[in-house]
């Protein structure tokens, strides 16, 4: 087991200087450097230049790119110019909002999907399955964000049941308990619609490991064995279908960071998306610049993640 | 002699026995009469995509996004704005078709590049497999864990002279990889089969027997995976334009109507800029996922209904 974990992360070497690589194309491809922001009628060109080359802007891009690479490891991700401070803290401010409302999304999802995907496949064919199927069709069928924003509209603007923006109330005071309670009602309807949404997925896995696993031979066994059915149900059958759900896990970090971008910006909730979008807007490249990084590492994060939980949990796929 | 004439007889007899399978278009028209769902959804699919289609072509392009101030903001009905109109006075009707003609050119043409890349790409790996498979599959599972999303939105950003052909380039450059992987799988379960081993042992060339033999039987999954796509790019192109980085300015897409929803002001008081746009992508999204739902069903003999 070992030599597969120890294998799966020399995988992810090249991944990941690959994926540096690309977004420092990206990154130099945007228009304007760090000192653009600074320039003023007043301004010298000269003196422009100076700086510049000082920074080693004009240096072979082999040469910048190992720099940036070296004060990537140190955590300097360079200065948002919008905001007039280092990215590192912005986005760690950022992404303290955005795992929350990823984890509470991650426990609605489990909650809705696991009960209906176990129910869908034990009954197959029933009409609550047929019923189930229906939902996870219309659920894939259905643009995201037009679902969000008619759950926005419906239960935060018509029938105002939750806040409709910004992730805490401006009229309380930080780390008291009615701050907390006003950020959890921030994030209960983005995070409720949001999980609904990530729901189909795991419904449609568990149903069909639910079908699989009740016609192998170990279930047929177990019951031969005169095993009561609902123990049969619950550690043979349940179990075994449950592992690769658990192994999905780390490849779900990946929908809730491409879907935090729309979430965020609907409900104006001020996470690591909505920062990426308004950045886009300002033109805040190094603040877009370690984002797409970040994303991108958190990605390559999650799937290895959940590689190693399979290859812990499924001995078949382990490599020698 | 006779014997040979009995055995000849013995044989046609055989064949004539043998019902011919039925054709994929047949199988496809079973399964949509089993379904009324399906039939509905096309019949719904093909009005919204021809209408938009041929309505656009009969408007007037200068005029649609001509700013008439005196008209803001007007309810539908109103001065004769059978839809209203919206912040720059501009008849929403017409507009609206223009942008969902824009959005299912798009979402089409995105569709169609990505299965001509995936076909082939999948083809290739799946038929030779060794080195080559190895290669375009490592290159895939790469592809498939960057922060698309985020790239897309760079890119649209960031590249000159932007325009919608660009926007389909960029949107395909993530898409493609789905295609592949699921049309290499396909092929590399027909690969093993005996017509394949016999047309290379009776020296017929890989080409032919790539997209003469194979394709051909893996038509239904493609034309099922190609339904699925648009409905996929439809919704991708339109997300994009909601945030703000769909086609230029001042061409319309439905994501740019429904964009409107994200002012407070808007949402609830002027509803009939965004919602109509929001209804027609629903309908439209729905209903081609549906047909591209039976497709599946009619593609795999297992779940086929009718």
């Amino acid at each position: 087991m070992w030599k597969t974990i120890l294998r799966r992360f020399l995988v992810m070497i090249p991944q990941l200087i690959l994926l540096s690589v690309l977004v420092f194309v990206l990154a130099k491809m945007m228009p304007g450097d760090p000192f653009t922001g600074m320039i003023t009628p007043q301004t010298d060109p000269k003196q422009l230049d100076a700086l510049r080359a000082a920074a080693g802007l004009n240096d072979p891009w082999w040469t910048q790119y190992f720099r940036w690479v070296g004060n990537l490891f140190q955590g300097d991700l360079g200065n948002s110019y919008a905001y007039r401070r280092p990215v590192t803290g912005l986005i760690g401010d950022r992404a303290v909002n955005t795992f929350w409302l990823a984890l509470f999304t991650l426990v609605i999802s489990y909650a809705i999907s696991i009960p209906l995907g176990v129910i869908a496949g034990r009954f197959e064919d029933s009409n609550r399955d047929k019923a189930i199927q229906v939902y996870t069709f219309i659920l894939l069928a259905v643009p995201s964000f037009v679902f969000l924003l008619f759950s926005l509209l419906i239960f935060g603007y018509i029938l105002d049941w939750f806040p409709t923006s910004g992730y805490v109330s401006l009229n309380v005071d930080a780390g008291t308990p009615a701050y907390w309670l006003s950020r959890f009602q921030h994030i209960l309807l983005p995070g409720l619609t949001a999980g609904l949404l990530s729901t189909s997925g795991t419904i449609q896995y568990l149903r069909a490991g639910v079908i699989d696993n009740t016609n192998e031979d170990f279930v047929r066994t177990a019951r031969s064995k005169g095993v009561p059915e609902r123990v049969v149900f619950s550690k043979h059958i349940l179990r075994n279908s449950l592992l690769p759900i658990a192994a999905f896990m780390g490849n779900s970090i990946t929908g809730l960071l491409g879907g935090s971008i729309y979430v965020e910006t609907i409900f104006s909730y001020q996470g690591m998306g909505q920062l990426f979008i308004s950045s886009i807007g300002t033109r805040d490249y190094s603040v877009i610049t370690a984002l797409t990084l970040l994303f991108g590492f958190l990605t390559l994060l999650g799937n290895l993640l959940s590689d190693i939980i399979m290859s812990i949990v499924d001995p078949r796929i382990r490599v020698e | 002699m006779d014997n040979k004439e009995a055995n000849q007889v013995v044989v046609t007899a055989a064949t004539a026995e043998i019902k011919p399978s039925p054709s994929a278009f047949r199988v496809i028209l079973r399964e949509f009469l089993k379904d009324k769902v399906a039939i509905v959804s096309f019949v719904l699919a093909v009005v919204i995509m021809l209408g938009c289609v041929i309505w656009a072509a009969f408007l007037n392009h200068d005029t649609i996004a001509e700013v008439d101030i005196m008209n803001r903001y007007l309810a539908p009905g109103v001065n004769g704005f059978v839809l209203g109109t919206d912040e720059g006075g501009r008849d929403l009707l017409p507009y609206l078709v223009m942008a969902a003609r824009n959005s299912i050119g798009i979402g089409v043409s995105v569709a169609l590049l990505n299965e001509i890349i995936g076909i082939f790409l999948g083809t290739v790996s799946g038929y030779f497999g060794g080195w080559i498979d190895n290669i375009i599959m490592r290159v895939v599972d790469f592809w498939m864990v960057l922060p698309s999303m985020l790239i897309i939105i760079v890119l649209v950003s960031i590249v000159p002279n932007y325009n919608g052909v660009k926007l389909v380039l960029i949107m395909t450059i993530f898409s493609w990889t789905a295609t592949t992987r699921l049309i290499r799988s396909q092929v590399l379960s027909q690969g093993r089969r005996d017509y394949v081993m016999a047309s290379k042992t009776s020296g017929t060339s890989n080409l032919k027997i790539m997209f003469g033999g194979v394709l051909p039987n893996i038509s239904s999954i493609i034309i099922t995976d190609l339904t699925l796509t648009v409905a996929s790019s439809i919704g991708i192109e339109s997300g994009l334009a909601f945030l703000g980085f769909g086609l230029p300015n001042g061409t319309p897409s439905l994501g740019t109507l429904i964009g409107y929803a994200t002012q407070p002001e808007i949402i609830i008081d002027r509803w009939w800029v965004w919602l109509p746009a929001a209804l027609l992508l629903l309908v439209l999204s729905m209903s081609i996922n549906f047909v591209g739902q039976a497709l599946k069903r009619a593609a795999d003999s297992r779940q086929r209904r009718g």
